[in-house]
Order: C-alpha cells, then structure tokens, then sequence
C-alpha cells in the first residue's frame, strides 16, 4: 500500500510520457534534479502572459501583480521549511550561491586565520570548495568528520574537532550514501562549542518534513529544482540577527536603500542580499512545485520513498547477490532514496549506457563528491533515486536493464 | 540493441576483458605518464620505453569504463615497435577519426585536412572505436590514452 497514487502522480508529469530508444522513460535521477509537474509548467506559462514584470520597481498593475507573487512564492519557502519568517529567506540561484553567500559574507567577516571550520566526509562538493577557497585563502583549518563502515557520521570524535571551530557544515541527507544526519545533535554539539551550523538541506527539503526551527541551525541551503520547481533558483535560510549583522555579497540593483558617489546603504532583509533582477518566473514556478507537494503532504511523500527505496534495496540484493556493492545504509527509514551501487566488473558509466538503451536514467560517476569516493575507494558509482513519481515497476525496470548490462559484459 | 553494439564491437570488449601490456616498466629509464577523466574518474597510467626514436616498450595501468580501457590496451598494441614520427601520425590519424564525424554532426568542415591525416594510416582494430563517436560524451574516455601518450612522448623526447 502506497501512501501517494503513483498513477496519478506520473500523469502529471507530461514528461515521463516520453519514450526514449523504444522504451518508456524511466526517470531515476530525481537527486540531479526532478522533472516537473504541469502545474509548475502552467504557473510559470502563465505568470508570462498575463502578470510577467520585473519585482519591486513598477507602480503599474502588472508589476505589482508580478511583485506581490513573487513575495507569496518567499512565504510558502518559509512556511514550507518553518521558518519563522519570510524576510529570513533569501532567494539565490541555487544551493550552491546560497552557501557560496555565506562563505564570503559571514564568515570573510568572522573567521581569520587559525579558525577551523568542521565539514563531513559526505558532503558535496558545494559544501566543500567554498570552504577550500577560504582555506587557501585566509588559512582557515578545515576538520573532517569521518563515516563509518556503515555509512553513517562518525560522531565519536565530534566534540574534539569542534573545540573552538566557528562552523560546521553538514548535509542533513548525503546525495551519494542516502544517509540522513541527525541534525538537531550537531546543532546542539556544535553551540555547545561556539560554533554555528550551516545545513546543506538539498537532499533533504525534496523529500522530509523540514523544520529549520527544530534544528536550531544558523544557515540552511537548497535548491527549487531537486523539489519539482525550475532550475535557477534556490534559498539561503538564515536568522534575522546573523542576517542583519552580515555584510551585503552581491552589490548592485535592489540590494541599496540609498546610493551617493561615494557610498551605498543597504536595503533590509531579504533584499540586502538579493542584487540585480532576480529568477521571477522561477520563483513562480517553486511556489507551484511547494503547492504540490503540500497538497500530496510531506508526511506520505516520506512514506512513499522509504516503501520504495526499501522495494529498491531489497530487490537488488535479491537479483544481484554477492555481484552487487551497495553503498549506503540498509535500513530504508534510516535514508533517503538515493541508492549508489556497483555492479562487480562493470563500470559506472558502461551501466548507464546501457541503461539509457532501455530508457532508464541514473547518475554515473562521482556524484560530485570526490572526498567521499575517496574514502569509499571508488572512482565512480550508479546511482538510482527515486521521488514521487517513481513505482516498483520503475525498480523493475532497473534490475531487468541491469541484467542486460551484466549480460552485455559477461567476462 | 543496435545503437550499443555500435558503441561496444566485440574487439573492444575482447580488449577490456583482456587488456594487453598491462604491467609497468622501471622508471627511468621509462617515462611515466598520468592521464584522468576527471567526470567519469578514467585513469590511464603509460609506461614507455623510447629508444633511438623508438617506443621499444609500453606497459599500461590505470582503470575506468570499458571504452578507456579498451582503447588504452588497443593503443598500446597499436605503437608498440613505433618510431615516435609514426606513432604521433597515428595518434593524429585516431583524433582525425573521432572527430570527421564530430564535425559531419556540426556539418562544418569538408573533411579535407583530416583525410589527410588519414592518408596512408592504417588504423586496424583502432576503426572498432569509431562507433563511439555516436555517443559524444565518450569520445573523451577513447581519446584519454592518446592524449596521455602525447604527454609521455613530449617529455620522451
Ligand atoms: C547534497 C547536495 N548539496 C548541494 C548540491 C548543489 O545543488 P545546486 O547544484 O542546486 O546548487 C547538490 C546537488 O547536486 C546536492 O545533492
């Protein structure tokens, strides 16, 4: 029993109607980036005809209309993730700005040389080389929290690498392992110490019930198109007072309250930190994608994902045995959807080849995680993840393509 | 199946399943030479002995897909025994072949310079790899251990 009409869900998606190479698409790379429901389409079709202006500048009817949708798409963000408010939100072009933003407006303004910032082995790469860039370039320390053989965080050593770091930067879901953070320690650990905590809640907003204030963290980051909205937008949540102390990152347009030749002010939040035109239509088109997943409740896509992954997990070990490595923990509450694999003696991206003549779409390769894959001893990994549009007969589709892989490079 | 068994002739299978010249050779007086796909992970390590203008000897490690390590092992069977003038001709002569049909795709370019890099340059088995340049975004993983050779040549000579 499913707790999501897969059948209705996949009809809405005008794209999973697509036939690729002769076979149905089976989309199973929804942790790149999830397809779109037409409601999310239509939204965006429409605010184009009929309301589309650029936000906060005009007087006249159509730019208020544009202006006042565009805010409504920043409250559903806050309400979506329960943050407190919506000037606590700040639209960035993705995940990856919005962390970038905090590396170069709070912590160029805290740290200096000789402070450490703790990360995870898990983390990906956008939560990683911002953090290398001001390393090298202020001699920040960077401490790594390491995973066990289980594939989950390593904590025994945790109050150690925290002792007197300024950050720690976390995934509260690892895009490679599935592994879902336990977050509210981390943040309790890492206050207990002095430092803040930024989430990378990419792998995590998409698919759970999200509470920022639960977690009591500083600085969280995720991007619309991992959750069915478009590409180009994403969100810094941060607090109002961290918010208001931080200096501005982009200077430009929308971002001032006043300019003279020789100096600016800046506007107040969220707009501070919003400079130049933003992604308007997209904003839009991420209010229609929270929309949907609200009306399905995050509750049931949940119970959806954990059936599905634990439907996945189970029918790989079956078909593939000993000939199959996955890597990621077993117990499917203890995780999200994504499932990297390997299948022995076959290359990641020979898997996908031949998978892409069936239709089905994974992920080969590093999954942009390369310290991970290094601990792991991989060089590349398959990865299938599945969301709300996915059924058993997607996994089905997967193993009866991985056969044929298995078949094709028979040694 | 059509478009795969394209892209994985049985000759290249038979080279990733069994690669030739896998080994290494004493460093020096062999020249080492690295070579990675950073996307997909791919990595050639060449070993090349060159002697009087003549790649004498090569052994090859490294791992990846079965397309860089099949063209790695076809490489390397290709210019054993090569004066350095010959192989750099053959290695202009594969490039020439993954890329007539890149630019037949982009329907630019007559062809005229690289027939001449194909002129009077038997490509052999290397012709199997042809299938790949259908599949743009392997080209890099059949053309990685060429590169890598160019880089061991270069510092060879
Ligand atoms: C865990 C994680 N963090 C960060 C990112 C970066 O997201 P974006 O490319 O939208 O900035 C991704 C996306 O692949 C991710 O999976």
């Amino acid at each position: 029993m499913s707790s999501i009409d897969v059948a209705r869900v996949k009809a809405d998606f005008p794209i999973l109607k697509r036939v690729v190479n002769g076979h149905p698409l089976v989309f199973l790379d929804s942790a790149a980036s999830a397809q779109k429901p037409i409601g999310v389409l239509e939204a965006m079709d429409r605010l184009a005809r009929e309301s589309y202006a650029n936000v906060h500048r005009g007087v006249y009817t159509i730019a208020e209309e544009a202006s006042a949708k565009f805010e409504a798409s920043r409250a559903a963000v806050a309400r979506f993730i329960g943050a407190p408010a919506p000037h606590e939100v700040i639209f960035t072009r993705n995940a990856t700005e919005a962390i970038n933003l905090v590396a170069y407006s709070w912590a160029r303004s805290n740290l200096v040389e000789g402070d450490a910032i703790v990360l995870t082995e898990m983390e990906h790469h956008a939560n990683v080389v911002p953090w290398l860039m001001l390393a090298e370039e202020r001699g920040v320390e960077l401490r790594w929290v390491p995973i066990t053989s289980d594939f989950v965080l390593d904590l025994d050593g945790l109050d150690e690498l925290l002792h007197n770091a300024k950050l720690l930067a976390v995934t509260a879901s690892s895009n490679v392992l599935g592994t879902i953070n336990d977050i509210p320690p981390l943040v309790q650990a890492a206050h207990a110490s002095g430092a803040l905590v930024l989430v990378d809640a990419c792998q995590s907003v998409p698919h759970l019930v999200t509470d920022v204030t639960a977690w009591d963290a500083d600085f969280v980051a995720f991007s619309a198109h991992k959750m069915l909205g478009p590409s180009g937008i994403g969100a810094l949540w941060a607090r109002s007072e961290l918010l208001e102390a931080m200096p501005p990152f982009l200077g430009g347009g929308e971002m001032i309250r006043d300019v003279t030749k020789t100096g600016f002010t800046t506007n107040e939040l969220p707009w501070k930190f919003e400079a130049g035109t933003p992604a308007i239509t997209e904003a839009i088109g991420w209010h229609a994608a929270i929309d949907y997943l609200e009306d399905l409740g995050m509750d049931n896509v949940r119970a959806h994902e954990v059936s599905i992954t634990d439907y996945a997990l189970g029918t790989l070990e079956a078909n593939f045995e000993d000939r199959i490595t996955i890597y990621g923990p077993r117990d499917p509450a203890a995780r999200g959807s994504a499932v990297s694999f390997l299948l022995q003696e076959i290359h990641a991206h020979d898997v996908s080849q031949v998978l892409d003549e069936y239709g089905v779409c994974v992920r080969a390769g590093h999954h942009c995680a390369k310290p991970l894959m290094r601990v792991l001893g991989v060089p590349a990994t398959s990865r299938a993840s599945f969301y709300i549009y996915n059924d058993e007969d997607d996994v089905d589709a997967l193993v009866s393509a991985l056969k044929n892989a298995e078949k094709f490079f028979a040694i | 199946m059509s478009g795969l068994e394209d892209l994985y002739r049985e000759i290249i299978l038979d080279h990733y399943r069994a690669p030739r010249n896998r080994g290494e050779l004493p460093v020096p007086p062999a020249v080492k030479s690295e070579g990675f796909n950073p996307l997909c992970g791919d990595e050639v390590v060449l070993y090349l002995d060159v002697d009087d203008g003549v790649v004498t000897d090569l052994k090859i490690a490294g791992q990846g897909c079965s397309i860089s390590q099949a063209s790695t092992s076809m490489m390397s069977a290709a210019v054993k025994g090569k004066t350095i003038a010959e192989v750099r001709q053959l290695t202009r002569a594969f490039k020439a072949l993954m890329s007539i049909h890149e630019s037949k795709l982009e329907g630019e370019q007559d062809g005229s310079d690289l027939e001449d890099d194909l002129k009077g340059v038997r490509l052999g088995d290397l012709e199997a790899l042809q299938g790949v340049v259908k599949f743009p975004v392997r080209i890099k993983c059949a053309t990685l251990a060429w590169n890598t050779l160019l880089q061991g040549l270069d510092e060879a000579t």
